[in-house]
C-alpha cells in the first residue's frame, strides 16, 4: 500500500460528507482507501493533457423543455415520509445558536 | 402447463390463449416464492395482494398489452407506489415512494404483474449482495455462493424461476455479472435508452436499467416496452427505438460478413477460469461456423477501467447520497446531540452514520476525497479524461467490428464471505464490465457453460458489447449464439 491516508484526513473528509465515523471505521477506511487510492494512482502514468474530460456517456449540452405550468407533488405526498413534520413543514431541531455553525 | 417453467413470451402467449390465466400464473410464482425465498433471500419484499389484483384485472380484460399477465420482479432501487422502496438500506427501510419509476410504469402499462422487490447490495454498491442491510441473497446453483451483485436478488430470482423476468440496474456490471454467474441472460442497454426517473440514483452518468430473463427474445420484448425518451429524465436519449427491436430472428443486417471483435486485453494468460476461457472459445467457434469474420481489436486502456470507474462512480455517489439527511425522508437518528455540537449537524452526521452500511460509507468517503479541494484535479478530472480514452478505444474498435465478444467475469460465483474483507479484490471483479458503463455502450451476458466446483455445476457467461444505440443488431447477434447453444436451458436443482 503505497498511499496511506491518515485517520485524521479520513475524519476531515467524513465531516465534509456529513458522516460520523466510529474510531474503528476511521481506522479501517484509512487502510482500505489507501489501498484503493494506491491502485488508482496508476492513472497518473497516462498523458491526458490534450484529452477533454468526459463527464457524461454522450456529449449533451442543455436540454430544454417548454416553460409550462404542471401540477407538482402534493404537499401531503411530499411530507408522507418525513421523520418529523409540522404540516405543511418538515420539522428539524433548532438550527441557529446553541453551539454555532458547522 | 407449469407457468413457472416457461419463457416470458411462452407464458404471455399461454395467458392470451387462455391455456392458463394471469391469476394462475401469478399464484404459481407466489407459491414458488413462498417455498424457495426463505433459502434464497432473493426478494426483499413481496407484494402478493397487489400482484393478484393486477392479475385479476388482466383476466377480466381491464388490463391488456404486450406483457399482459406476466409476473415480473423489480430491483429494490426502483420506485413503486406499492410497498416500500428500500434500496436494501436501513436508510430507506420504511420509505414509500409517492410515484412509480417510468421503466416499471411502462411494464405495467403493457399489463405486466409486479411481484415485488428484489434484494440488492445497499444502494447498488457491491458485487455480491453481501452489502444488503437485509442479508445476502443466495445463488440457486450453490447456496454457499453469492448470486453476484448488485442486482443479485434479481439474478437469484431469475435463475430459480421465482419470476418470469426481473429488472436490474447496471452501473459497473451490476446486471451482467450476476447474470453470468447465475446462468441467465442479463442486458444493459445503451446509457440513456431507459429512463432513470424513479431509479434511486447511485452514479447518474453510469446508471442504466436493464433486464434478466431466460432468453434473448424475452430480453428484446422487455426492451421494446421500456426503451425511449422520457420527458422526466433529461438524460434519456431522444433516439428512435426501432419497431422491430423485439424481433431477434431478423437479419443481422451487416454490409459484408458479420465481424466479431476480440481484444487481447480481455484474454490475458491466466486471468480467467478455464471454464470462462472454454465458454469464450466455444462462442468464437459458433460465430466462425456461422460465417462471421473474427477481427482482432485493441482496447489499450482497459487496464485503467477499474481505477477510472471507482473515481467517477464514488464521486457521483457522494454527491447523489448527500440527499439522505434525515430531514425529508429516510432514517433520522434519535440520539441527542453531544454538548456543544450544533443540533442540525448532529442530525445530519448521525442519521447518515446509522442509516448507511460500511460499503456505502467507504464510497462516500472516497468520492468526497476525490472531489475535495486540492484532490479534484488529481483524481476526478484525471478520471474523466481517462474515461474519454476508454470510450475512444471502443469507437476505434467498432470501426472494424459489429460487436465485441469477451468474458463477463473472470470466473464462476465466489463463496459468501470469500472477499468480504478485501474491497479492492472485490472491485477488481468488475474488469470486463465497467468499461461499457464508462463508454455508455450496450452489453449483454449470455449463459456460456459451466465450471464444476465442489461437485456442482456453476454457470459462467460470455459477453457481447455493441455500438451505442445499436441494440437491435446486438440482440440479433446474441440470438445467433443462443440458437446454437443450450446452456441457458439448464436449471439449478432447488
Amino acid at each position: 500500500m503505497a498511499h496511506p491516508i491518515s485517520e485524521q484526513t479520513i475524519r476531515e473528509v467524513a465531516k465534509l460528507a456529513r458522516l460520523n465515523l466510529t474510531d474503528d471505521e476511521a481506522k479501517l477506511f484509512s487502510s482500505q482507501l489507501g489501498d484503493v487510492l494506491g491502485a488508482i494512482d496508476q492513472l497518473k502514468q497516462l498523458d491526458v493533457e490534450s484529452v477533454k474530460p468526459m463527464p457524461h456517456a454522450y456529449d449533451q449540452l442543455n436540454v430544454f423543455r417548454a416553460d409550462q405550468e404542471a401540477p407538482g407533488m402534493p404537499v401531503e405526498d411530499a411530507l408522507a415520509n418525513a421523520p418529523d413534520k409540522d404540516e405543511p413543514f418538515f420539522k428539524v431541531p433548532k438550527v441557529l445558536g446553541d453551539g454555532g455553525g458547522a | 402447463m407449469d407457468p413457472t417453467q416457461t419463457t416470458l413470451i411462452e407464458l404471455r402467449d399461454a395467458i392470451a390463449a387462455k391455456t392458463t390465466s394471469a391469476t394462475e400464473a401469478t399464484q404459481a410464482y407466489l407459491d414458488r416464492i413462498e417455498q424457495h425465498n426463505p433459502a434464497l433471500n432473493a426478494f426483499r419484499e413481496v407484494i402478493g395482494d397487489y400482484a393478484l389484483k393486477r392479475a385479476h384485472q388482466v383476466d377480466v380484460g381491464e388490463v391488456t398489452g404486450k406483457l399482459a399477465g406476466v409476473p415480473i420482479a423489480i430491483k429494490d432501487c426502483m420506485c413503486h407506489t406499492e410497498g416500500t422502496t428500500a434500496c436494501s438500506s436501513k436508510m430507506l427501510e420504511h420509505y414509500r415512494s409517492p410515484f412509480t419509476a417510468t421503466a416499471v410504469a411502462r411494464l405495467e402499462a403493457e399489463g405486466a404483474v409486479i411481484l415485488g422487490k428484489t434484494n440488492m447490495d445497499e444502494f447498488a454498491m457491491g458485487s455480491s449482495t453481501e452489502n444488503s442491510a437485509f442479508g445476502v441473497s443466495k445463488n440457486p446453483w450453490d447456496t454457499a455462493r453469492v448470486p453476484g451483485g448488485s442486482s443479485g436478488g434479481s439474478s437469484s430470482a431469475m435463475a430459480a424461476d421465482l419470476a418470469a423476468a426481473s429488472l436490474g440496474s447496471d452501473t459497473g456490471g451490476s446486471i451482467r455479472q450476476p447474470a453470468s454467474i447465475t446462468g441467465v441472460v442479463g442486458f444493459k442497454p445503451t446509457y440513456g435508452r431507459i429512463s432513470r426517473w424513479g431509479l434511486v440514483a447511485f452514479a447518474s452518468s453510469l446508471d442504466q436499467i436493464g433486464t434478466f430473463s431466460h432468453t434473448v427474445a424475452d430480453t428484446a420484448l422487455l426492451s421494446q416496452v421500456m426503451f425511449g425518451k422520457d420527458p422526466r429524465d433529461s438524460t434519456s436519449a431522444a433516439i428512435d427505438v426501432p419497431d422491430e427491436l423485439h424481433d431477434v430472428e431478423g437479419s443481422i443486417q451487416t454490409d459484408g460478413p458479420l465481424r466479431i471483435g476480440i481484444a487481447k486485453q480481455y484474454l490475458q494468460e491466466g486471468a480467467n477460469d478455464p471454464a470462462v476461457t472454454a465458454a469464450f472459445d466455444q462462442a468464437m467457434d459458433v460465430y466462425k461456423q456461422a460465417g462471421a469474420e473474427i477481427v482482432e481489436v485493441d482496447l489499450p486502456h482497459t487496464e485503467h477501467g477499474i481505477p477510472c470507474y471507482y473515481i467517477v462512480a464514488t464521486a457521483e455517489c457522494s454527491s447523489n447520497l448527500a440527499r439522505y439527511d434525515g430531514v425529508h425522508y429516510g432514517h433520522r437518528t434519535e440520539t441527542p446531540p453531544p454538548a456543544g455540537e450544533n443540533p442540525i449537524m448532529h442530525l445530519y452526521c448521525q442519521s447518515r452514520a446509522e442509516g448507511f452500511g460500511a460499503e456505502v460509507k467507504r464510497r462516500i468517503v472516497l468520492g468526497t476525497y476525490a472531489l475535495s479541494s486540492g484532490y479534484d484535479e488529481k483524481y476526478y478530472d484525471l478520471a474523466l479524461r481517462t474515461r474519454r480514452l476508454i470510450a475512444g478505444d471502443f469507437d476505434t474498435a467498432f470501426q472494424s467490428c459489429d460487436a465485441i465478444l469477451c468474458p463477463t467475469t473472470t470466473g464462476p460465483a465466489f463463496k459468501i464471505g470469500e472477499m468480504a474483507d478485501d474491497p479492492l479484490a472485490m472491485y477488481m471483479n468488475d474488469i470486463y464490465t465497467v468499461t461499457a458503463n464508462l463508454a455508455g455502450i450496450p452489453g449483454i451476458s449470455l449463459p456460456g457453460g459451466f465450471a464444476e466446483q465442489d461437485g456442482k455445476p456453476l454457470p459462467v457467461g460470455v459477453q457481447l458489447l455493441g455500438k451505442a444505440f445499436d441494440e437491435k443488431r446486438l440482440l440479433r447477434i446474441a440470438r445467433l449464439y443462443e440458437r446454437e447453444t443450450n446452456h441457458g436451458k439448464q436449471r439449478p436443482i432447488i
